[in-house]
């Protein structure tokens, strides 16, 4: 399994997503202002602030060079996962339903949230039993996940609400307590709390390793 | 110092000249989404002795100065704005100078 995680100007998290990946698989970097996939089979859409935030969160990256060969990746069932700042992106770009609004306190959050894996498996919760309770670190200003009724309601009813902060947990004002969801052909992941901080003792839990893990099992499959 | 060129509110395209017209594109929070910045800003006014202040919402204002003002609308909807939480207005200001 070889995961390619991106690196923008003002993506922060982009080592920490290198250092999760490479301990289930092999992990490269890839250059925002490249064109080359370097024949990957799943990206990471990494945490940060791709182009300072500018506009709207993701507004900007969107339109960076290598998120042509993304969106194409995608769209042929490639497997994407956006973490926070990649998850706006990814609503931005369009491969994903919704948007992430200015958490309802308007204050930077950065704390251990506890998040519930749902519905059916997908490649992204392969290894993880529904109901099952993960905690994860969430970090941000902007993650209050929106989307009209009419597609929270087929997001539920399609199983794509994938994670969800537990009871008391909603740290933005998401609605429906969403963290993290997939897009109708499933390949696509986004979710505000980070996975790659949690894969090692030192920070507390380990929960987060088994969300690449899955992929990674997955894909060597 | 702005160039002759951008000073006379024309940009130069090689040997045709094309007028500017200066734009503002206003950008709101779509009603119904919760807006916290145009909360926070309701509450602040009355402790200023501010009464009678409501439905306050915080939004974006965005000048520029195009050569084609036909394009506007893509522009919003493509980057300007997301038009999933976003409303937009474009006003035209008449020719730049």
């Amino acid at each position: 399994m070889k995961f390619g995680v991106i690196s923008f100007p003002g993506s922060c998290d982009d080592s920490d997503a290198l250092a999760a990946c490479s301990r289930v698989g092999e992990a490269v970097q890839l250059w925002h202002a490249d064109h080359d996939l370097a024949g990957v089979d799943a990206i990471v859409v990494p945490g940060g602030f791709s182009y300072g935030d500018y506009l709207r969160a993701g507004a900007i990256a969107r339109f960076a060079p290598i998120m042509t060969e993304v969106i194409e990746f995608a769209h042929e069932g490639g497997y994407v996962m956006g973490i926070c700042n990649g998850f706006q992106v990814c609503c931005e770009a369009g491969l994903l339903p919704g948007a992430l609004l200015t958490n309802i306190s308007r204050r930077f959050v950065f704390r251990q949230v506890r998040v519930r894996v749902l519905g059916e498996p997908t490649a992204f919760t392969s290894g993880l039993t529904p109901g099952a309770e993960l905690s994860i670190p969430v970090k941000h200003t902007t993650g209050r996940y929106f989307a009209p009724r009419a597609t929270l309601a087929r997001l539920h009813a399609a199983g794509q609400v994938v994670l969800s902060y537990a009871p008391g947990q909603n740290p933005n004002g998401s609605l429906d307590d969403i963290a993290g969801i997939v897009n109708e052909a499933r390949n696509v992941f986004g979710l505000m709390p980070h996975p790659e901080h949690a894969v090692d003792e030192l920070t507390g839990s380990t929960d987060g390793l088994s969300l690449f893990a899955s992929l990674a099992a997955v894909a060597a499959a | 110092m702005a160039s002759p060129q951008r000073r006379a509110g024309r940009l130069t395209a090689g040997a045709t000249t094309i007028s500017a017209v200066k734009a503002r594109v206003l950008v709101r929070p779509k009603a119904g989404i919760l807006d916290p910045q145009g909360a926070a800003v309701e509450r602040a006014l009355p402790a200023l002795g501010f009464a009678g202040v409501s439905d306050v919402r915080v939004g974006r204002l965005i000048e520029l100065e195009v050569s084609d003002p036909a394009r506007l609308e893509e522009m919003c909807e493509r980057l300007l704005a997301n038009p999933l939480i976003e409303d937009y207005e474009v006003l035209l200001d008449g020719a730049a100078g």
